[in-house]
């Protein structure tokens, strides 16, 4: 029924809540308001207001240059361990084969562990095999850690997936291949969505992994990374505030989605590290 | 229902690739921890003395042992901020619970490194804080010791990881029927008693997971340090990266990243353990 | 702090009510759930909130509890009052319709719960918590969890818990409605028996109006907030005030029609009556029909004419679909007669054909 509290009213703790939400939002406050700050990074209060950092930040062609590099990481990503994982979702829903518990942790530990594991142990591989360091390595590397992230959202889907539809489309004559894409495929559709948008901003963001993968060409949160080593300008709060500007819209139309397929995957992903 | 057929063809690909690409990796870092370098080259000659290495020079053991508390600490005050928000939320939020539940999202999407950057515009010796600090009279010198020191590292990772150790506390909590709670105020047991001995204990499988999240990221981050540690903030992860990098000594960083993986992979088969045992289906 | 404590209210105890609803109220928004309920309840008596589900029988039961506050009105126990306290100052217990039995506690520790939130003495635990798990017959199953006990044995592990207490005043929101039939019907026994042990004042929620009819001293019938009629089973039944009471306890056939001139006339019934003339309704219920097999009536009776639509055999009786002409249709319950058809006389008492309200 409706919800009741142990107590009704809690102003302490509804201070302390506040409290917290104000750790969390003031370094991302404090980024944007400097980001429009004439004089440099440090000092208060922030005086004279101005946009010439976005307009250096537009006219900086190898930063531009990292944000391609870094959206064809992504998009590559995307498609890689979607396919992977769709493959690794159904495996782990409707068959069974040796190693299948074995197989499902492996999948998931690029999540569990620390980026720098996986990273190396990836580095070490490329090495092995002989391959040159280049934004493919990073691509690989990328698709491969975040195959963890599609399996668990498009098994959420697929736990929610009525088998009888696939059942009433055999009944209908339909055959295993047709049923896959006329059925399995579009009651999936909300969850690839959703694990899409989220590989692809974890993609994006993506260091830990990308540090021992990267070859001459940077991504866009190395090529931040390599600036800070050389010291901060207001320039960074402003790619910094744009980032935050495009995650911000990217979470709106996630929102969109999960409102449509209530509970997602991803939430279940968050939840249960 | 599915075939033969589909069963291999959905499960191949998937296997096939995860071996390659995951298991062969992590394979190649246990093999090269008992390999070892002479004259700058890697010889693959099996031997444990990496691990000997490890386990004599006090320097690796006092980092880690810093880098254990350095998680530790991270993985305390994220409970602390976390698991009140989390009781707030589902209790005390009322209609605004949903807003306030992805306001606390949403810093979840947002670049780790924007986040870490923010903390160096702020802690830093000419930062926004000593700036702050100045204008107000509070000091008359910039403060030294906020930048590159293990408080900022904890900070730091304390500010990331709080959304995650929410998380899951929130979702546990919010699992408990409501009807749990009012039966044990009904049985004569006030807030303080109720929680502590009803919802405490039914949000564990929520707060371990939530604990062993940031405790693990925590453990093996190495960005934090670089960013905002400085050398008195350096972490086990930190040395790993230095032997793979200026260091070129491959096997000893392998065998500490076992022995991260191992720490790791140990509390996690733990707290699976516990979650169970704490959750009562 | 307690009623019990206070010999004044002890004696107020012994003649009132023991729980008095004073025109309580409660509003959700812009719906008012329940208005202005005024409801008494004696001391010892067990006491069913029978309604659809949405009339508001659970938040009377919660704001007894205490689980939610009244936007209106009081509520009173032995004297004192009852709605400013928290719940876990209420001497009520309350079993709940999911039993919310403590998942991570075994039975005895759930039974043992009110007693160390109350602060019993820890001696005293114990030899408690074994009475109470007899009474209800579950002291071999003191060690297991929750979830690995059956719907009926959680029940009564829900049962010793309340009981533990020893409230004034015992809740239960629809306790048995989880249970399949027969348990369900083993259960009421068990309930009304425990009941008369204890002597507490049961105050029970249902949808169900046989249990409702099964184990009720009295039935407080809720219809969108209101009370609609409170009375004992068998006063409830042969004498419904309203034309949804009659249809809600059992069944009724319910007769619209006027009067006019101390004549009462519904489709192709007629017979005489002593109200004002005006529009009536009349509960007629299935049994009161009877078969004429003389052609004779007395002069109490009315007889009339019918045609069988359909009959429904039910073992020990039948129920008959009668059509009287120009549409009007009467269910009869006849004892087993074997197939019937055609047209046949049929005589009820006027007496029983109670006038109710729309």
């Amino acid at each position: 029924m409706r919800g009741t509290s142990p107590t009704r009213r809690a102003p302490l703790l509804a201070i302390y809540a506040t409290l917290v939400f104000a750790f969390i939002y003031l370094p991302i406050v404090v980024l944007i308001l400097y980001s429009f700050n004439r004089d440099g990074v440090g000092g208060f209060p922030p005086r004279q207001l101005t946009l010439d950092w976005y307009r250096q930040l537009f006219a900086d062609g190898p930063l531009w240059d990292s944000v391609l590099n870094s959206l064809l990481v992504a998009c590559g990503a995307v498609a890689l361990s979607l396919a992977l994982g769709l493959l690794a979702a159904l495996a782990l829903d409707r068959a069974s084969f040796p190693g299948k518990a074995l197989f499902r942790r492996l999948v998931l530990l690029p999540l569990i562990l620390p980026g720098i594991i996986t990273g190396l142990s990836l580095l070490m591989f490329v090495v092995f095999a002989g391959m040159q360091l280049s934004l493919l390595t990073v691509f690989l590397g990328h698709g491969t850690a975040l195959i963890s992230v599609a399996t668990t959202e498009i098994f959420a889907g697929l736990q929610k997936l009525d088998r009888a539809q696939e059942e009433a489309s055999l009944d209908l004559g339909a055959t295993p291949w047709r049923t896959f894409w006329r059925i399995t495929l579009p009651n999936l559709r909300l969850s690839l969505i959703a694990a899409g948008l989220l590989i692809f901003t974890l993609s994006m963001d993506e260091i830990a992994v990308t540090f021992f993968l990267l070859g001459r060409d940077n991504t866009l949160p190395l090529e931040i990374w390599a600036r800070l080593r050389r010291g901060i300008t207001p320039e960074i709060n402003a790619i910094s505030t744009l980032i935050f500007a495009v995650s911000v819209a990217l979470i709106i139309v996630w929102y969109r989605i999960r409102m449509r397929s209530v509970g997602s995957g991803a939430q279940q992903l968050l939840e249960r590290p | 229902m599915y075939s033969r057929t589909y069963k291999t063809i959905v499960a191949a690909p998937p296997l096939l690739w995860v071996g390659l690409f995951l298991l062969l990796p992590y394979t190649l870092m246990f093999a090269h921890s008992f390999w070892a370098v002479q004259d700058g080259t890697l010889v693959h000659h099996w031997n444990l003395a990496n691990y000997q290495k490890l386990f004599t020079n006090p320097l690796y053991a006092g980092v880690l042992f810093r880098t254990m508390r350095i998680a530790a600490s991270v993985t305390l005050c994220s409970l602390l901020l976390g698991y009140p928000l989390a009781y707030y939320l589902s209790f005390h939020s009322g209609t605004r619970k949903e807003l306030l539940y992805q306001l606390v999202i949403v810093p979840l999407w947002v670049s780790y490194l924007v986040r870490g950057y923010a903390w160096k515009t702020i802690l830093g010796s000419d930062g926004v804080l000593n700036g702050f600090l100045q204008y107000f009279h509070f000091t008359h010198a910039p403060v030294g010791f906020l930048l590159y020191s293990p408080f900022a590292v904890v900070l730091m990772l304390t500010h990331i990881y709080t959304p995650f150790v929410f998380l899951p506390i929130y979702a546990s909590i919010e699992h408990i029927p409501r009807s749990l709670v009012e039966a044990s105020q009904d049985l004569g047991a006030g807030p303080a008693p109720t929680f502590f001995r009803v919802i405490l204990p039914l949000s564990m499988p929520g707060l371990l997971a939530g604990a062993t999240f940031a405790f693990v990221l925590s453990l093996g981050d190495f960005l934090a340090p670089l960013l905002v540690g400085g050398s008195s903030g350096t972490m086990i992860a930190n040395i790993v990266q230095t032997l793979f990098g200026a260091s070129y000594d491959w096997p000893l960083g392998a065998a500490i990243s076992v022995c991260i993986l191992v720490i790791t992979l140990s509390l996690l088969f733990l707290t699976e353990r516990l979650e169970k045992r704490w959750s009562f289906k | 702090m307690s009623g019990a404590a206070n010999p004044q209210a002890a004696s107020l105890d012994a003649k009132g009510p023991l729980l008095e609803v004073r025109a309580a109220a409660k509003r959700f928004g812009t719906r008012d759930v329940l208005k202005n309920i005024s409801l008494n309840i004696a001391s010892g008596e067990f006491l069913t909130l029978l309604g659809e589900s949405g009339s508001g029988k659970t938040t009377l039961l919660r704001l007894i509890a205490g689980f939610e506050q009244p936007t209106g009105g009081e509520i009173w126990m032995a004297g004192e009052r009852l709605d400013t306290l928290p719940p876990y100052r209420r001497r009520v217990n309350t079993v709940f319709q999911n039993y919310a039995l403590f998942p991570h506690l075994n039975v005895r520790d759930n039974v043992a719960y009110g007693l160390r939130a109350q602060g019993a003495l820890k001696s005293d635990i114990p030899g408690r918590v074994d009475e109470a798990l007899r009474m209800v017959k579950m002291a071999e199953f003191a060690g297991a969890r929750p979830a690995t006990l059956s719907g009926g044995q959680q029940q009564r592990v829900a049962l010793a818990r309340a009981l533990i207490n020893r409230p004034k005043l015992l809740l239960l929101d629809e306790p048995l409605s989880a249970l399949d039939a027969n348990l369900r019907k083993q259960m009421q026994g068990e309930l009304k028996a425990l009941q008369r042990e204890v002597g507490i004042t049961f105050l029970f929620v249902t949808h169900d109006q046989e249990e409702a009819m099964a184990l009720s001293d009295r039935i407080a019938l809720l219809r969108d907030g209101t009370l609609e009629q409170v009375a004992s089973p068998r006063e409830i039944y042969a004498r419904p005030a309203t034309a949804y009471t009659a249809q809600f306890i059992g069944q009724t056939n319910l007769l619209r029609g006027e009067i006019r001139g101390s004549i009462a006339t519904c489709g192709a019934l007629r017979w005489p009556v002593e109200d004002a003339d005006g529009p009536a309704v009349f509960s007629l219920r299935p049994e009161a029909i009877r078969l004429c097999t003389d052609g004779t009536r007395q002069i109490s009776e009315v007889k009339f004419r019918a045609s069988v639509r359909q009959q429904i055999y039910a073992g020990a009786s039948e129920l008959l679909e009668m059509d009287c002409g120009e549409g009007q249709l009467l269910r009869v319950r006849l004892p087993a007669c074997g197939p019937m058809n055609g047209e046949r006389e049929f005589v009820f008492a006027i007496a029983d054909a109670i006038r109710v309200e729309n």
